[in-house]
């Protein structure tokens, strides 16, 4: 059994640790902290919690050693606490943007400031199992993950994973997003009446994702193009790719396969029949699962590549969580293994 | 006998029950396409042909 506590547990990241993290059999949960919300129950934020738990929101200056920290906390705040953090314990989470990239220029370049500890970026290791499970076993600092981004590189993972894509070639992804990826602050294009049925195109080129995709597929020219759509929860990446013409469907057919089966939370959705022939976000709610597709026009080699998730699971929390078992030696599926709702 | 085959569309090991019979259909458990038992000795499949549904969009 493993002592484990939150930094900013009561943001939405923040729930769903502590979601799974309540139910894990191999962990005890000894605070969760927020300035905010400081002396209530953490079911009184995330009220799916009620009767799961009696743990109360704790002051981050009262943090008390650990085994693993989970830092759940609005990106750019971790850089500038990490040597305390670390005093406190032996491995750490970070579910921020803060030490997901490896080199300090691009940090700069992608965030616009200078990193506050660019000793401390080599030392985490990108928290996506999919692309690093190895070095995620012998490490005890992990980086989160971006949710469009980690749509984005599973999507393509078994194309550049089997040679089938040429890197340096233009990747078009349109990214169609849910309202929790916002964060639980609000804003003026958070209030309802603003959100609602919305299908609105946020950010055209140029998101910071996009530096997570150059970093770990080794992609030169990806385009994330990230559209808000009106669910809650849910991302679903749609890649645009040209392959070579003399690839054969069982070529492709053949990399994606195995990819899945490499990988206990990737699943392959190609149906013929039925409504979800092609993966789609909103059964992966609450689930960790990431659910790949793909469509070819052999005529032209124009490929389509899909990658559904849930952006507080896979895309944040559940890869954390799944990334922890990993590190600890555990089972890499253990407290994971919700597979969605249908219907929803 | 090896009552598996390869799927004619995706190449997955589709597994045939001992007694199946010429002129079944099956579905391939990775690809989904309907297939259809051309001979039982040996095993064989090819493609059978399917219905479009309509998607509803």
């Amino acid at each position: 059994m493993i002592r484990a506590s939150i930094v900013g547990g009561s943001g939405y990241t923040g729930g769903e640790l502590l979601r799974l993290l309540l139910g894990h059999p191999e962990v005890e949960i000894m605070q969760a902290t927020s300035q905010k919300h400081l002396g209530e129950y953490v079911y009184q934020t995330h009220p799916n919690l009620r009767k799961q738990t009696s743990l109360k929101f704790s002051a981050p200056d009262d943090l008390e050693p650990c085994d693993v920290l989970f830092l759940a906390m609005p990106h750019g705040k971790a850089q500038h606490h990490i040597n305390q953090y670390a005093a406190l314990a032996e491995a750490i989470m970070d579910l921020s943007a803060d030490f997901r990239l490896q080199d300090p220029e691009t940090y700069k370049k992608w965030y616009g400031a200078a990193h506050a500890a660019p000793h401390w970026l080599d030392k985490f290791v990108y928290g996506l199992p999919e692309l690093h499970r190895d070095e995620i076993k012998h490490t005890k600092y992990i980086s989160g993950v971006g949710c469009n981004a980690t749509a984005c590189n599973l999507a393509m993972l078994p194309l550049v994973k089997a040679g089938l894509v040429n890197l340096g070639q233009p990747v078009i992804f349109e990214i169609k997003v849910g309202s929790s990826e916002g964060g639980a602050s609000v804003n003026p294009g958070s209030h309802h009446p603003e959100r609602s049925g919305v299908v609105r195109t946020f950010s055209s080129f140029g998101h910071r994702h996009t530096a997570e995709v150059i970093q770990e597929l080794n992609l030169q020219k990806p385009a994330l193009t990230i559209s808000s759509i009106d669910l809650v929860r849910g991302a679903l990446a749609t890649a645009h790719v040209i392959i070579d013409t003399h690839i054969t469907k069982k070529e492709l057919w053949k990399a994606y396969r195995a990819v899945v089966n490499e990988n206990p939370c990737l699943r392959l959705v190609k149906e013929r029949r039925g409504v979800y022939r092609v993966p789609e976000p909103k059964i992966l709610a609450g689930s960790n699962y990431a659910d790949l597709g793909f469509e070819w026009d052999a005529a032209n080699g124009h490929l389509v590549a899909m990658c559904a998730i849930d952006n507080l699971m896979k895309g944040a929390s559940g890869s954390a969580v799944q990334s922890m078992n990993l590190m600890c030696g555990f089972d890499e599926m253990m407290g994971l293994s919700f597979p969605g709702l249908h219907p929803i | 006998m090896n009552n598996n085959v390869l799927c004619p569309e995706c190449e997955a090991e589709v597994s045939l029950d001992a007694n199946v019979m010429q002129g079944e259909i099956l579905v391939c458990p990775d690809c989904g396409v309907d297939l259809e038992v051309i001979t039982t000795d040996p095993i064989a499949v090819e493609i059978a042909p399917m219905e479009e549904e309509d998607w509803g969009e």
